[in-house]
């Protein structure tokens, strides 16, 4: 068992792993926008009528 | 599942254990959502949703409708997870990413419960919790009942567990409507009726498969010949449930039309199966059985679509 903290990445691991990183950045930035969207669609202008 | 490291090559055990670290691209964690299935799930609630009629923001439609997809993707997820030891032995499946030594299965494990929760709890807030509710039960029963007990320990497994592929309509009308009417419990009952003779054509093919893994698929238990026998008694009876939508007045004469004739379809490549017992010409029929199914399904809901959603619906009856 290779030490964790010794191990490098080789590129394709390194390329697979920027892939990996840029793909979970997107899906929630688009979660970000669908739970902004729903919040719209459902409560339309309502959203900013609350109690201050 | 037990057995999976037994099951993977040395190269594949060696890339999984080197240093814990993720060996898995994104292609391998898409894949493990079953593409193919997801877009089955998505096509049928899609046509559950529109045969209802809904009144609706289409934000919350399209929302619910991407939930539903990534609800079945994650069960799909959970199932490679559970059955990558089966998975490793079977040529149709061993190279899937974790048999293939991808991506580890703690790594699977964890992306579909992390892709259940979202996909419920969004259903949950987008439309509401009944269909929620469903979808839940959608991904426990096929993870649970279908994929860790039937599907190892009985030949009944694919029709009980079609249920689970058979709900996303019903889920469907539920999110755009709030409740379950009619015309999803019959587009359930379709799916439902068409999922033996399907799984038990490609069964009779792949018997060999299934018997390495171990899997009693009704060919391996109660024979062949048996198999074609109930692959022709589920066809009798999926025939005319399949103009059941005509009768209860969503389906109109483009529908009548496609069902009638793809019924037919099924029951004339059916009759073959059953006649047919020995040799290539046996496996051609059955091949031939497995694929038309998939032509008829699609063409039976294509159809709804087009006439709920296109305005293409003339009515039969009244």
């Amino acid at each position: 068992m290779t030490d964790r903290n010794s191990y490098h990445l080789t590129p394709e691991e390194q390329q697979r792993r920027r892939r990996r990183s840029i793909a979970l950045g997107l899906t929630l930035g688009i979660l970000c926008i669908l739970l902004f969207a729903v919040t719209m669609a459902k409560l339309g202008p309502q959203v900013l009528n609350r109690p201050l | 599942m037990n057995t999976l490291s037994n099951s993977l090559t040395e190269p594949q055990n060696e890339s999984i254990a080197s240093n814990g670290l993720s060996q898995g691209d994104v292609s391998d964690f898409f894949a493990l959502l079953k593409p193919r299935v997801m877009f089955l799930v998505v096509f049928t609630a899609l046509v559950g949703m529109v045969v209802s009629h809904p009144n609706v923001n289409p934000v919350l439609a399209f929302v619910s409708l991407l939930m539903i997809a990534i609800g079945g993707g994650a069960s799909g997820c959970l199932n490679m997870w559970w059955d990558a030891d089966i998975d490793a032995v079977m040529t149709r499946t061993r190279k899937r990413p974790i048999p293939a030594g991808k991506i580890q299965p703690n790594e699977a494990l964890a992306f579909g419960l992390t892709l259940s929760a979202g996909s419920v709890l969004i259903l949950g807030l987008a439309s509401n919790w009944l269909a929620a509710g469903l979808l839940a039960f959608t991904i426990f029963f096929y993870v649970v009942i279908y994929s860790m007990w039937l599907k190892r320990s009985t030949p009944q497994n694919i029709v009980i567990g079609g249920a689970a592929g058979a709900l996303p309509p019903i889920v469907a009308q539920a999110a755009v409507t709030g409740s379950v009417a009619w015309d999803s419990v019959i587009l359930f009952a379709i799916i439902f009726m068409w999922t033996p003779p399907h799984f038990w054509a490609l069964a009779l093919v792949k018997s060999g498969d299934y018997e390495r893994a171990g899997i009693p698929m009704m060919p391996n238990v109660a024979g062949p010949n048996s198999t074609r026998f109930q692959i022709l008694a589920y066809t009798v009876l999926l025939a005319p449930l399949g103009l059941a939508p005509v009768f209860f007045g969503f389906g109109g004469l483009a529908y009548a039309i496609i069902s009638v004739v793809g019924g037919l379809g099924m029951l004339a490549l059916a009759i073959q199966v059953y006649r047919l017992r020995e040799g290539e010409p046996a496996m051609r029929v059955a091949q031939q059985l497995f694929g038309f199914s998939i032509l008829y399904l699609f063409l039976l809901f294509a159809t709804l679509l087009a006439e709920h959603g296109f305005g293409f619906f003339h009515p039969v009856l009244g």
